[in-house]
């Protein structure tokens, strides 16, 4: 179980090596509110029952003004580059089946409105949860007679984007109650509060508890996932989830789970939870 | 609190782990390389401080898109304009940023774009007139290293 | 898969009215400092130029370097005294020229 006095001197450890002062108190999230195109999105919210945290908030309000300024500009924001290639994407015919997204769907507008807000789901055939870019595999093999896509091909991000984007302001909400996601929902709760890697850390000891705080000169958010896939400017495009998952597990110097492995998933069907009645915001915009 | 040995030498990787990839490590530019690029532009002449208005954060969240503005309040008609600006970062591998080209029918002498910046440093900005005035401003931009994540 | 840059201009501009420019490129910006996983250096691969046209008249251009991030933004400005068309080209380090117009009523 999680001990506040060796996580606060891991953090300080971490902090003396290089030499910067781990800010015990607060630089709190900003008080600011995001609007998008007149479509005022939900940063702030009370949290699920069973929440550990008050409030649940958007990593938005974590960010510099410049950052939060590129995300409140829909033309501005580089995400909507990728946005529009996903849209390329969606009617590009691919595979033996001669179709495209659009052959079945027709327009993603309509037909894709919620899935951004509801994944991940229950895959009964599977019998584990799928997340939007493992449907478009499934979609891909099972109905376009395509390849399934390598993980985090820049066609997948863009389409992932671009799905996710048809649920744009809509708030973040899983149905625990199908098939088994409540006990892969229990395995990501016990996953986010085990500590990994070298320096032993685990999410809840940057995300729950010093949400807010600074690691060395980054501003340390909730950790939530409802603006994903979303524009790192330090990648300078779209970084996927599992993508995310994994660099940040790297970073406590752990072996990294595989992208969509049992693990990641769990992870994510939790951590989607935890960001329960926010916006979603894809493409956001992160450091 | 004591480090034990292996904590000592997992934080010190970690610290490996975090160091920013990719923009030219060691390979730094020196204000003397961005001097050069701004001799070459204004033929030698001295520049007159102020004049232009040079925005940046002071503390860009991430160096890799750091927003820039430059502008100068001049008339910009056909016999007076500003004809260039030049940018120059004296703390990146290389120091040429972009030199702005504007006419009269610019209408004013302001642009912005989007910019990397390998290290805290100086931002320079040299103005050319048409009329053979040449002004200058720079600005300090602190650039951190992030935190952890991907 | 051909690049389509988005651009902003108004629609309509009253005469000598200085309108606000804004166009955002798709492009990667290889600054030629990165290396692959091998260790090899990434060649440059960039916008080096922008161009902005009003009615075949030169309005506003760039010279780039890569110090600007990907997917380049610029933002400027431009006076306009008649209707006409606005041509913006970039031009990428291989050659190749990617060209967008937009159409604006002046009254």
């Amino acid at each position: 179980m999680l001990n506040n006095r060796t996580m606060i001197a891991a953090l300080c450890a971490v902090a003396v090596v290089f030499g910067v002062v781990l800010q015990r108190a607060s630089a709190d999230p900003v008080k600011d509110t995001l609007v998008i195109d007149g479509k005022k999105m939900i940063t702030e919210t009370k949290p699920p029952e069973g929440h550990p945290l008050d409030v649940v908030r958007s990593g938005w309000l974590y960010r510099e003004k410049d950052t939060r300024e590129l995300e409140a500009d829909s033309f501005e924001n580089p995400g909507s580059l990728y946005v529009a290639r996903g849209a390329k994407i969606w009617n590009t015919v691919e595979g033996s089946a001669g179709k495209s997204c659009a052959s079945c769907h027709n327009e993603a507008a309509k037909s894709m409105k919620g899935v951004g807000a509801s994944y991940p789901k229950w895959d009964a055939a599977a019998k584990r949860p799928i997340n939007v870019e493992l449907q478009i595999d499934k979609c891909r093999v099972e109905n376009m007679g395509a390849k399934a896509y390598k993980f985090d091909d820049p066609k997948q991000r863009a389409l992932t984007t671009f799905i996710k984007h048809q649920s744009f302001g809509m708030p973040v909400h899983v149905d625990l109650s199908k098939g088994d996601l409540k006990a892969w929902w229990s395995k990501g709760k016990d996953e986010y509060y085990t500590r990994f890697g070298q320096l032993n850390l685990a999410c809840a000891s940057c995300h729950e508890l010093n949400n807010g705080k600074h690691i060395r000169a980054d501003h340390l958010s909730q950790g939530n996932a409802n603006g994903f896939p979303t524009y790192r400017l330090k990648q300078s495009h779209m970084v996927s989830l599992h993508n995310r998952f994994r660099g940040c597990i790297r970073d406590t110097r752990a072996e990294t789970p595989k992208a969509f492995s049992d693990e990641l998933m769990a992870l994510e069907v939790y951590v989607t939870w935890r960001g329960s009645g926010l916006s979603v915001e894809t493409p956001a915009v992160r450091q | 609190m004591t480090l034990t040995r292996r904590q000592a030498l997992a934080l010190s990787a970690a610290g490996a782990a975090l160091t920013i990839v990719g923009w030219g490590e060691g390979a730094h530019a020196s204000p003397k390389a961005a001097a050069d690029d701004i001799a070459k532009f204004t033929g030698g002449k001295t520049a007159e401080q102020g004049k232009i208005v040079i925005e940046l954060p002071e503390i860009a969240e991430n160096g890799n898109t750091v927003p820039l503005s430059v502008s100068v309040d001049a008339p910009m008609t056909e016999a007076d304009h500003v004809t260039e600006i030049l940018v120059v970062a004296e703390g990146n591998p290389n120091p040429g940023v972009a030199t702005f080209h504007f006419t009269a029918m610019s209408g004013k002498a302001e642009a912005s774009t989007r910019i990397r910046l390998a290290t805290t440093q100086n931002i320079v900005a040299v103005a050319k007139t048409s009329s053979g005035k040449i002004y200058t401003a720079s600005k300090l931009v602190k650039v951190t290293i992030g935190g952890c994540g991907g | 898969m051909a690049e389509t840059p988005k651009i902003r201009v108004p629609k309509t501009a009253k005469k000598g009215e200085v309108v606000e420019i804004k166009t955002l490129m798709p492009h990667i910006m290889e600054s030629g400092q990165r290396k692959d996983k091998d260790g090899k250096p990434i060649p440059r691969k960039i916008i080096n130029k922008f161009t902005a046209e009003f009615n075949g008249k030169p309005v506003f251009s760039t010279s780039l370097e890569p110090a600007v991030a990907a997917n380049p933004y610029l933002q400027f400005f431009a006076k306009v005294e008649e209707s006409g068309t606005f041509k913006f080209t970039w031009t990428d380090d291989d050659g190749t020229v990617t060209t967008a117009e937009q159409k604006i009523t002046v009254s």
